[in-house]
């Protein structure tokens, strides 16, 4: 689903070209979940520009389903660590705006609203948001308005769901919560994720793959499967191998700090 | 808490001001061509009503015909400039140096091309007002959250789609707080022009009463700027309460 070749990436900073990739080569197959982790400013959301073709890379190849990217891919749902709702739109409506956008609900935007707001109804639902759907932003907690920016993300059911930190700003229970709904979102519909996360054991409890990066220039230094037999239940985030898990990665990512 | 008190508060600080203004005039013995007494003002309000009601509309219509005109100008140049950065940096000092220009050092320029009288004080109005809805406008529009563009742009969105779902939604709480600005500049702009060269308006009927030394007629007219003033800003700041209250409500929103 997602190839990079050896994709570097330079932008111009205040004191000379800025390499912020260097090297990276990364693949993630269709229906995967695969989780990037690594130390704070090693690019990890810099990757994500890329493979959602928002940025061009300086060198390399950028695939995204066999095609090369050469311009926004225009399939990709996206959240980020701010939930980014339109204070002026309603929560349904908020929901409903990739729809105005992408192709081929835009065109039947008018024609088919009543159906396209039923789904985005029966999508809040999924996330435990029912009956939320006239609220404003501003009127939702903010793991409610996570939850609506996820569904927002999801709404045109996306084959690539791009994840930058989305439970960053989230208290723990919040977050487990959340990861929860989207395990159980992501097993429903089996779209392909790539999740940007500071949180190992987010990583590991979500992810088939943890890919983890260096420090900057940020590139893919080890790549790990996780096997934890699926559905995964939370309590797998107190077995003895989980934590393992979570120590590698974290001896990693402080070894890439050092260096 | 004390919840009639606070409506009541304006007022009574009106009243209050009026009464010890007319106090002082009485106790000092003020003359009347110095500083007219509010008793005196009134008066010459009852006994020149229809002149006053009569400049007061021109000024009015002066005002709103060039601030609708900034209005309109203001809001195309606004989303042109916040368009793109280049724009953007390009404009910008061009308009700060047509900004910082006074503009009744322009009113002469306009009385040469258009000659005394309406014309001028609709231009002066709308050149005055435009600039802050410019820049509100365009400061709207810069200031979209780039996550936020990532978002729709990772959808495919044009940079049209990206103006007309969040751009221009985005800088109308700007837009309308800007026209309160704007309408009261506006209104400066259309006064200014009278008082130098006009046959008509407030500020017209006020160089002419105060060349005759009538000071009550004078302040009588300021009294009525005063009431226009307030009359439109109030109607601006209701428009901005009603167009845009999302803006506000969602600054106080509420966590848990």
């Amino acid at each position: 689903m997602i190839q990079l070749d050896d994709v570097s990436l330079a932008y111009a900073g205040r004191t000379g070209p800025v390499l912020a990739l260097d090297g990276t080569s990364i693949s993630v197959a269709k229906g995967e979940f695969a989780a990037v982790v690594g130390p704070s400013g090693c690019g990890k959301s810099t990757l994500m520009k890329l493979v959602t073709g928002l940025v061009k890379p300086t060198s390399g190849n950028v695939f995204v389903n066999g095609e090369p990217v050469r311009g926004p891919v225009k399939l990709a749902g996206m959240a980020f660590q701010n939930a980014n709702l339109l204070p002026w739109r309603t929560v349904i409506d908020n929901l409903m705006l990739p729809l105005e956008i992408v192709e081929p609900y835009r065109s039947s935007f008018r024609t088919k609203k009543a159906e396209y707001r039923a789904r985005a109804e029966s999508l809040l639902e999924t996330v435990g948001l029912q009956g939320f759907g006239d609220r404003f932003p501003w009127e939702l907690s903010g793991g409610m308005q996570q939850r609506a920016s996820l569904c927002r993300s999801l709404i045109h059911e996306p084959a690539l769901l791009m994840l930058d930190e989305p439970f960053a700003a989230l208290d723990a229970f919040t977050r487990e919560e959340l990861w929860c709904v989207l395990r159980d979102v992501w097993q429903r519909l089996n779209f392909t994720v790539v999740l940007v996360t500071h949180d190992l054991r987010e990583a590991a409890f979500l992810a088939d793959t943890v890919h983890v990066m260096s420090a900057r220039p940020g590139r893919i230094i080890e790549t790990r499967k996780v096997d934890f037999p699926r559905p995964r239940s939370i309590d797998v985030c107190y077995e003895p191998a989980f934590s393992e898990l979570v120590l590698a990665l974290r001896n990693k990512i402080a070894e890439v700090r050092q260096a | 808490m004390n919840k009639p008190i606070e409506t009541l508060a304006p007022w009574l600080f009106t009243i209050g001001l009026f009464v010890v203004w007319e106090l002082a005039c009485r106790l000092f013995n003020v003359s009347s061509i110095i500083l007219p007494a509010p008793s005196e003002i009134f008066a010459a309000m009852g006994r020149y009503a229809s002149p006053l009601l009569k400049n007061s509309f021109v000024t009015l219509w002066t005002t709103m015909a060039g601030f609708l005109m900034a209005v309109a100008f203001g809001l195309l140049l606004g989303l042109f400039v916040g368009w793109s950065r280049t724009i953007y940096r390009g404009l910008y000092p061009v308009m700060i140096g047509f900004n910082s220009i006074p503009k009744v050092a322009v009113v002469p320029i306009l009385v040469m091309w258009f000659g005394i009288g309406e014309v001028p004080a609709i231009l002066t109005a709308f050149l005055i007002s435009f600039f802050p809805i410019v820049v509100n406008v365009a400061t709207g529009l810069a200031t979209i959250e780039p996550e936020l563009e990532d978002v729709l742009r990772a959808l495919g969105a044009s940079k049209l789609d990206v103006m007309r779902k969040v751009g221009i939604p985005r800088a109308m709480p700007y837009f309308f707080g800007s026209l309160k600005v704007a309408i009261t500049l506006a209104f400066v702009g259309a006064v200014v022009s009278e008082t130098i060269a006009a046959n008509a308006g407030l500020g017209h009927l006020m160089t002419q009463a105060g060349s005759n030394f009538q000071m009550p007629l004078v302040f009588a007219g300021l009294l009525a700027l005063a009431v226009e003033g307030i009359g439109m800003y109030a109607v601006t700041a209701w428009l901005e309460g009603r167009m845009t209250g999302w803006a506000f409500r969602s600054q106080q929103s509420a966590g848990g």
